[in-house]
Order: structure tokens, then C-alpha cells, then sequence
């Protein structure tokens, strides 16, 4: 093999090599006190030693090698990373001392990332089938979770937050959930018939889609807030409602202002995708003399199912990302730690709410890339949107 | 038609709610409850108008020139080896909550507007570096053979032919970087960034439906202006090479 | 004159030109015929450097034509594709002075170029210069693709199946009015086609590629008599000889003494519509303009012996 360079390999490198010579973790007696920052050696008994280490993998990534190799690397090295920030957590952490936090630093955070492109180049070279694809988001997912059920981080101060709040943390996840999935389950019960219908009717097409744009450009917080004395109103006025669970602060607010904001893509892909559907295709189908309905049941929505799930794809990230605003309405979620955080001006309690929202995010968007890849295998037989 | 007679409403409405908020006071009364005020006064609406948009004109624009470059460079020989990279960047970073970027940042930069910027900044690059690479790479092949057949070096190709063509779908990126960040900027009171969420919040804070209502409706009509207006520039620069739809 | 030498490209260890060797003389059209993936458009390619050549040389009036940057040599030579390739987002002014343009030629020098062109290819240039190109037909975008690649008159212009997008009763017009440019302007000419039709009706020699290799490169006569092998055979088709053949020479070539009653055959007509005039009206003899007479029996004269003499 000639030893040719590799240009992202050198970009990952720098990245590394200046989170490797920034502070890794930043070490506080408590709470308040201003942190000091501490590099890996300083950080951990073995620190040089892995310092070293991991900057020769970088090195190594400078020159050209198998994709599978980057990947292995790669992986080793975001392991790596992780486990020196829980080792120093644990090696820097008093024993018994309930207020030392040891929080992830600049460098830990840039050598996250050097890894994580690492590993995002090696894959995207690899192109590996869709199959191994999937399973490299089951075999990521379960080892961030064994990770985290080791206990091997349970020292780094986010960590220590979930602790403290284990209980309001799943309550919180449940409610995160419940905002997102149950968001896109209403969009989609209401969307799809609506883009069907504005299918048929030509004429509703344009003032339709136009008020969903518009309900799009209203800022979140705004919608959110102006849910509030709606369903204040309805809970006191409208009768049974308040036993039903509806009132003015809580989940229902929320849920309602996502379910707005879902409309516009589910219905305007709907009907993207049943219009996308090749003419010769649909005179086909009428020609063999298919109702309306078979029309729409065997033909239109197979296959129209791939800009289905596009739209399913951008709801539900755009509803995790967005349910996090929740949290400043009262209406749960990881959004009411990031807020609580931002207030008290905690950063550890900002991390505990954001990290979970992101990593949510991620999984539900990579996960639907490939639903969407094996659906567009299915109907191919598309025109080009 | 109609279309253009309600956006100019709208713009009237909207600059006469900023100069005179005042005189709007008996429609939000309404909302308000237990004689509180019916219009924000803190701060002047307007000046809060203006550093919002101050804040998400400096974004949009900062991600812009950097996206473009970006975009340019990957799609250059010598950044080739970039694209695939690139490309999986893109779409794996607009599933970033966007709020989350924004709460992330505020470590690193204090509070302020300087985290808001920087969220804004970085959510922005994506929607344009995605586009222009969509219009950088997708032009008509002859069109580029053409182009090389008759001697443009790549430079003139890029300057004369590549970006020409693509302008309409970059145009595209930033509508949808300008709407986004308008939205977002909003939840960057939250960081003490000074924009037009801080209404909003009083409002959520103080439980007063008008303050909410106000923020939210100024915040909506710029963004429903600046998406229009967007779509008038898209519209005409894909007129000016046939694409007209 | 363009000397092509030993000129080969391969790609990934496959050739998709193989060891070529073709010489063009001023003023002349040589078609490139062959089947999709014969290599003829690669070789057309490589005369611009739009394809590095693997190996071999191509010498325009003697110089090689690697000497110097690749986008200089191609500012020095016309070049026009399938689909015409006019930049959409230029006006068709804007579009032919592309090349003049880039030589930096004054701005009144371009105009007038621009003008002479849009002249030459019959479109008014008051009506024709500020519109864009999706403004125009097909052959309107055409004619202005061709006229842009002869905007700063070259001496070579390359074509690549120019006129492919066009419906027939276009094409037949747009090659008539090409080939009377070309004697006109007395620019060398290279052309890539599949349709040895045009390739007959336009080209004094007649180059035919298959796999990658050049199988015969003659006269349209000669191809069309004596093919070199059985896919230049093929390639022409045995349904069309004698008609390809007759319509290679013109009717007063092959006036004879005589008189003949019914319309007068137009001077510039070939002998195929001769054949064709014959057979439609039923009659043995026409009259040819400008005096003379051709029979039917001249015809079949015509194109018997060739025929029998390429079994």
C-alpha cells in the first residue's frame, strides 16, 4: 500500500490534536466555585499514556488506509474518549464528595467530534448495504446504552444530574415521547386524508397549503404560548373538558402546537407524492378498471410511500427538536432541563436535557433515512419530483 | 394578485403596529387580564424589531458566504474527497434540534447575543451549503460540456455559468435559513439575547395573552414578508433561465 | 489539416479509442459514424482535449495540440453538442459572443459578429438578439448553438450529433443550410453521428468506428460500395444502398440530351429525388433545370454496377 495523505484525515487530525492539547474535563470543588480545566494527563493516572495513543491514531488517519480500518479506529477512538472522560470523573472526584462536579471541557468535546467525522467519512466510503447499516445503528445504539449502564461515566456531572433526578428524568423522557411521537401520530391521522382529499380537489389545493406555510412562519414560542388561554378557555368552558385532562398549562398545549407545525409536511408530501406518481402508471391502473379507492389503496399510496416517510422523517426530528420549547410552557420534556439549566445557570442540567433531545434526534432521523431507502427500493418506479 | 395586495397590507399593518403601538392597545385588551397592560413597553417594539433582525440579517449573511465557500470548495477537484463527507454532514446536522444547538452554545459563549449568532450561524450554513451544492452539481450536462468545450477555464465556468444557474435554488437555501432563524432567534431571549421573544416571554412569564400574542404576530409577519419576498427574487432569477413556474 | 496519430484512450484498462490514425483536409466534412459506444464521440473528445488522450497525437496545421493549456486550444475551435448546450441564464447575443468574448474582442466587434451570424443562420437580429434561449424553438436553438461555436471563426469545428434533439423535417433543412455554411465559411469540419444518412448527405470521407476502432474511413462512395467489412455492411443497411448511393450525386450531373414532357427537376436535386420523381409520377424521363434530360434507365445505370460490384 503507498502511504498517499488523506485530506479529511488531516482535517480530523487538527481538529483532534487541538482537543487533545485543550482541557479535557473542567474540575469544580461545587457549584458555584469557577472551574479549572484539566488536560488528559493531568486528568488521568494514565493519561499520557492515552494522550499519545490517541494522537497517533489521529496521525495514522492522516495517511490513506482501508475504509474498515478508519472505522475500527474510529470507533476506538470515540470509546476512548468517552471512557477517559468517566475515568477522570472517577480519578478526579473526592471519594464521598456529593459537590466536586467534573464536567466535559472544550477538548473532549473537539475530540468527540474528530472521531465522530472519523467515523462518518470511514462510513460514507464504505457504502456499506442497507442491511449493515441497520445493524450499525442497533450495535451504536446498545453500546451507548451499556455504556451508560456500566456506570463507567456515572462521575461526569451530567451524569451526576440524572442521578439527583432519575425519577423526573423518565417522567420528562415519557413526556419528551409522548410530545413527539404523539404530535406525528395526530399529523398523520389528519394529514393524510387532508393531502388525499386535496389530491381530488384541485381547487382547495393552493388556500390550503397556503394557511399551513403561514401556521409554519408563526415562531414556535408564539404558538406555544398562544395554545395557553386557548385551552384555558376550553378547559373552563367547554364541559368535561377539564376532567378529560385538558387545561391550559401542560401537555396539551404543546401537543397542539406541534401538531400544527406537523401539518404542512405531512399533507403537502401527501400530495407530492400522489401527484409524483407516473401518469402511465395511474391510466394503467384505470384501464384495467380499478375503482378509486383500489386506485388509491394498491396503486398511489405504494407508491407514494417513499415521500410518506420523507415527510414522517422531517415531523418527527423537526417535533424532538421542537418539543424542547415545551419546557418553558410547562408542558414537559427534556426542554424543562435545558430551561431549568439556563435559568440557574447550570450547564450540567442544560447538557442532561440536550444531549437526550439530540441523540433522539439522530437515531429517529438515521433510522428513517433507511426506512425511506428500503420503501424507495420498493417503488422505483417513480418520476423524477 | 391577491397575494401581493395582502403581503403590502400586511407590511402597512406591521409598520404602523411598530410606530404607534399604542394606538393597536384597544384590539389586544381583550387578552389581557386583571387590568394589566395590553402593550409591551419595556422596550420600544420597534428597536427590539431592529436588533432581531440585525441579529438574524448578520446570521443569514454570515452562512451564507460561508456555506457558499464551502459548498465551491468540495465541489472543486482538489475537494472532492470532501463531498461524500460533506454531504453526510448536511443531513445529519439538520437533525440538530435547533434549541439545542442554541442552549449548547451558551457554555462556550456566555449569554447574550454572541450564542444566538452562533446558533444561528451554524443551523443557517446548512439549508444554503445543501442547496448551492444541489445547484452546483445538478446543472444541465450539456450545459457544462458546453461550457468546457468552448474553453472556459473553471474558474469562468464557476463564476459565469455554475453560480448564474444555481442562483435560484441557493436563493432557496436562504429563505429557508432566513425562516428558521427567525423563528429561532425568538427562543434566544431565553439566553438574554435582545429580540422579539423577549415579548413573548414576558408575556408567558407575566401569563398575559396579549404580549404573546403581539411578539408572535410581529415575529410572523416579518417571516411570512421575508419567505414572499424570497419566492419573488427565487421566481424571477429562475424566469431569467427558463425555469419559470 | 488535422492529423490524428496513433490516438488512443482507455479507460480503467478498457480502450474506448484503439490506436486511430485519420487526417482531415481543409475545408473538408468528416463524419465519425459507428454504433453507441464505438468511440467516436471520445475521439471527438480528444481533438479539444476534453478527453486526454492515453497515448497519440492530434496535429492541427502541424502543431501538436498539447502544447499550451487545453482551454486555449478549445477557444480556437468551434465545438457543438446534442441539445445544443446554450446557457440558459444568456441572452442569444450573449450566448454566440461567449468565445469572442473570452478572446477579449472589443464590444462593437462582437456585436457586429453576433449580427453577421444571426444573419447567416436567417434569423433577424433585432428580433433575435436580447431573447433568451428557452424563448426559441428547437431549431432556432439549435442554429444559435451552432453559430456560437463559429462565433471567433475557427478554422476546425467539432460537432456531436448536432442535429439529434431536432424532428426530421428540421434536420433535413438544418443540415442543407450547414452544409452550405460550411463550403461558405470553408471551415474543416469534423462531425459525430449514428445515422449514416447524415453522414452520407454531409460528408466528403466517411470515418467508421467500431469497438473503439477505426474500420474504414473513405469516401461516402467507397463505404458505400466496397465496405471494408461486414459491420460497415451492416451499418449502412442493404435496403438503403442504391438510395444512399444516388443521393450523393446531383440530377444535372446526369442530364443527358433530350426532351421530356411534365415538371422541371430543380437543378440541385439528386438523383435520388430524381429516382423517387420517376416513380411518382410514373413517367421515364424528366426534365432537368437548365437543359437536359434524365431517364430512368440512366438511373438504374447509375446505381446497378456499384452495387453489383460491392457483392
Amino acid at each position: 500500500m503507498s502511504l498517499r495523505l488523506d485530506r479529511p484525515g488531516l482535517l480530523f487530525a487538527a481538529v483532534g490534536l487541538a482537543g487533545l492539547a485543550l482541557p479535557l474535563v473542567q474540575f469544580k470543588a461545587n457549584r458555584i466555585v469557577p472551574g479549572e480545566g484539566l488536560s488528559l494527563p493531568a486528568a488521568l493516572p494514565m493519561g499520557l499514556l492515552m494522550l499519545l495513543g490517541l494522537g497517533a491514531v489521529l496521525l495514522a488517519g492522516c495517511l490513506r488506509w482501508s475504509s474498515a480500518l478508519r472505522l475500527a479506529a474510529a470507533a476506538a477512538g470515540l470509546a476512548a474518549v468517552l471512557l477517559a472522560l468517566g475515568g477522570a470523573a472517577t480519578s478526579l472526584t473526592p471519594p464521598d464528595d456529593t459537590l466536586a462536579r467534573v464536567a466535559p471541557a472544550t477538548g473532549f468535546w473537539l475530540l468527540l467530534l474528530a472521531f465522530a467525522l472519523m467515523l462518518t467519512d470511514a462510513l460514507t466510503r464504505l457504502r456499506p448495504a442497507l442491511w449493515l447499516r441497520v445493524v450499525l445503528l442497533v450495535v451504536a445504539v446498545t453500546a451507548l446504552a451499556a455504556l451508560l449502564g456500566s456506570g463507567l461515566l456515572d462521575g461526569v456531572s451530567v451524569m451526576r444530574e440524572y442521578a439527583a433526578r432519575q425519577d423526573m428524568f423518565l417522567r420528562e423522557a415519557q413526556a419528551h415521547l409522548v410530545l413527539a411521537f404523539g404530535s406525528l401520530g395526530l399529523a398523520l391521522l389528519v394529514g393524510l386524508p387532508l393531502g388525499v382529499a386535496l389530491y381530488q380537489a384541485r381547487a382547495l389545493r393552493g388556500p390550503v397549503l397556503s394557511v399551513l406555510n403561514i401556521l409554519q412562519t408563526i415562531p414556535s414560542l408564539a404558538l406555544f404560548g398562544v395554545m395557553i388561554p386557548i385551552f384555558g378557555w376550553i378547559a373552563a368552558n367547554v364541559p368535561g373538558a377539564a376532567q378529560a385532562g385538558v387545561a391550559g398549562i401542560g401537555l396539551f398545549p404543546a401537543l397542539v402546537a406541534l401538531f400544527l407545525y406537523s401539518l404542512l409536511p405531512v399533507v403537502s408530501n401527501t400530495l407530492t407524492g400522489l401527484a409524483g406518481v407516473n401518469p402511465a402508471t395511474r391510466e394503467a391502473a384505470i384501464g384495467l378498471g380499478l375503482t378509486r379507492v383500489q386506485l388509491l389503496g394498491w396503486v398511489l399510496v405504494p407508491l407514494a410511500l417513499p415521500v410518506l416517510l420523507a415527510a414522517v422523517r422531517i415531523v418527527l426530528v423537526q417535533n424532538i427538536g421542537l418539543a424542547v420549547i415545551a419546557g418553558l410552557i410547562g408542558g414537559g420534556g427534556f426542554g424543562t432541563f435545558v430551561f431549568q439549566g439556563l435559568n440557574q445557570t447550570a450547564m450540567d442540567l442544560v447538557l442532561l436535557g440536550a444531549l437526550p433531545t439530540i441523540a433522539l434526534a439522530l437515531v429517529a432521523g438515521i433510522a428513517l433515512d433507511l426506512a425511506a431507502e428500503a420503501a424507495n427500493r420498493r417503488a422505483p418506479a417513480r418520476q423524477g419530483a | 394578485m391577491t397575494g401581493r395586495v395582502l403581503l403590502g397590507a400586511a407590511l402597512l399593518v406591521l409598520l404602523a403596529f411598530l410606530a404607534r403601538p399604542g394606538s393597536f392597545a384597544p384590539l389586544f385588551d381583550p387578552f389581557t387580564c386583571n387590568n394589566a397592560a395590553a402593550i409591551y413597553t419595556q422596550t420600544p417594539l420597534w428597536s427590539l424589531t431592529l436588533s432581531h433582525l440585525a441579529l438574524v440579517g448578520i446570521a443569514v449573511l454570515a452562512s451564507t458566504v460561508v456555506a457558499l465557500v464551502l459548498a465551491v470548495l468540495v465541489t472543486r477537484p482538489s475537494g472532492r474527497e470532501f463531498l461524500p463527507l460533506a454531504r453526510t454532514i448536511t443531513s445529519v446536522g439538520q437533525t440538530f434540534p435547533p434549541v439545542a444547538v442554541l442552549a449548547l452554545a451558551v457554555p462556550i459563549m456566555g449569554f447574550g447575543a454572541g450564542p444566538t449568532l452562533v446558533a444561528l450561524f451554524l443551523y443557517g450554513l446548512l439549508p444554503v451549503f445543501e442547496n448551492t451544492l444541489a445547484g452546483l452539481t445538478g446543472q444541465p450536462r450539456n450545459v457544462a460540456e458546453a461550457a468546457r468545450g468552448m474553453g472556459l477555464t473553471p474558474r469562468q465556468r464557476l463564476w459565469q455559468v455554475d453560480l448564474p444557474l444555481a442562483l435560484p435554488v441557493i436563493l432557496g437555501g436562504m429563505r429557508l435559513t432566513a425562516v428558521i432563524s427567525l423563528g429561532t432567534a425568538t427562543i434566544g431571549s431565553t439566553v438574554a439575547a435582545r429580540t422579539l421573544g423577549e415579548v413573548i416571554i414576558a408575556g408567558l412569564l407575566s401569563a398575559n395573552t396579549a404580549f404573546v400574542l403581539q411578539g408572535g404576530m410581529v415575529v410572523g409577519i416579518i417571516a411570512v414578508l421575508i419567505h414572499a419576498g424570497f419566492q419573488g427574487l427565487e421566481r424571477r432569477a429562475a424566469a431569467r433561465i427558463g425555469l419559470a413556474r | 489539416m488535422i492529423e490524428i496519430r496513433a490516438l488512443t484512450k482507455i479507460y480503467d484498462g478498457t480502450p474506448a479509442v484503439e490506436d486511430v490514425t485519420l487526417t482531415v483536409e481543409p475545408g473538408q466534412i468528416a463524419a465519425l459514424v459507428g454504433t453507441s459506444g464505438s468511440g467516436k464521440t471520445t475521439l471527438l473528445r480528444m481533438i479539444n482535449r476534453l478527453v486526454e488522450p492515453t497515448s497519440g497525437q492530434v496535429l492541427i496545421d502541424g502543431r501538436d495540440t498539447r502544447e499550451g493549456p487545453a482551454h486555449l486550444l478549445r477557444r480556437r475551435i468551434g465545438y457543438a453538442i446534442q441539445g445544443h448546450g446554450l446557457f440558459p441564464h444568456r441572452t442569444v447575443a450573449q450566448n454566440i459572443g461567449t468565445v469572442p468574448r473570452l478572446l477579449g474582442w472589443p464590444a462593437e466587434k462582437i456585436r457586429d459578429r453576433v449580427d453577421e451570424l444571426l444573419t447567416l443562420f436567417q434569423m433577424e437580429p433585432d428580433a433575435f438578439r436580447d431573447r433568451m434561449p428557452f424563448d426559441l424553438s428547437g431549431g432556432q436553438q439549435q442554429r444559435v448553438g451552432v453559430a456560437r461555436a463559429l462565433a471567433a471563426k475557427p478554422d476546425l469545428l467539432l460537432m456531436d450529433e448536432p442535429f439529434g434533439a431536432l424532428d426530421p423535417v428540421i434536420r433535413a433543412k438544418a443540415q442543407a443550410d450547414l452544409r452550405d455554411i460550411q463550403r461558405r465559411l470553408g471551415t474543416t469540419l469534423i462531425l459525430v453521428t449514428h445515422d449514416m444518412e447524415e453522414a452520407v448527405t454531409l460528408g466528403d470521407r466517411i470515418a467508421v468506428m467500431d469497438k473503439g476502432r477505426l474500420v474504414q474511413y473513405a469516401p461516402p462512395s467507397e463505404i458505400l460500395t466496397a465496405p471494408a467489412t461486414p459491420f460497415v455492411r451492416d451499418l449502412i443497411g442493404l435496403d438503403q444502398r442504391p438510395f444512399h448511393l444516388l443521393s450523393l450525386t446531383p440530377a444535372f450531373a446526369l442530364a443527358a440530351e433530350g426532351h421530356a414532357a411534365g415538371p422541371v427537376l430543380p437543378r440541385d436535386a439528386s438523383l435520388r429525388d430524381a429516382l423517387a420523381e420517376c416513380l411518382w409520377s410514373g413517367r421515364d424521363a424528366l426534365p432537368v433545370e437548365g437543359g437536359g434530360v434524365i431517364t430512368l434507365a440512366a438511373l438504374r445505370a447509375q446505381a446497378a454496377p456499384a452495387a453489383r460490384a460491392a457483392e
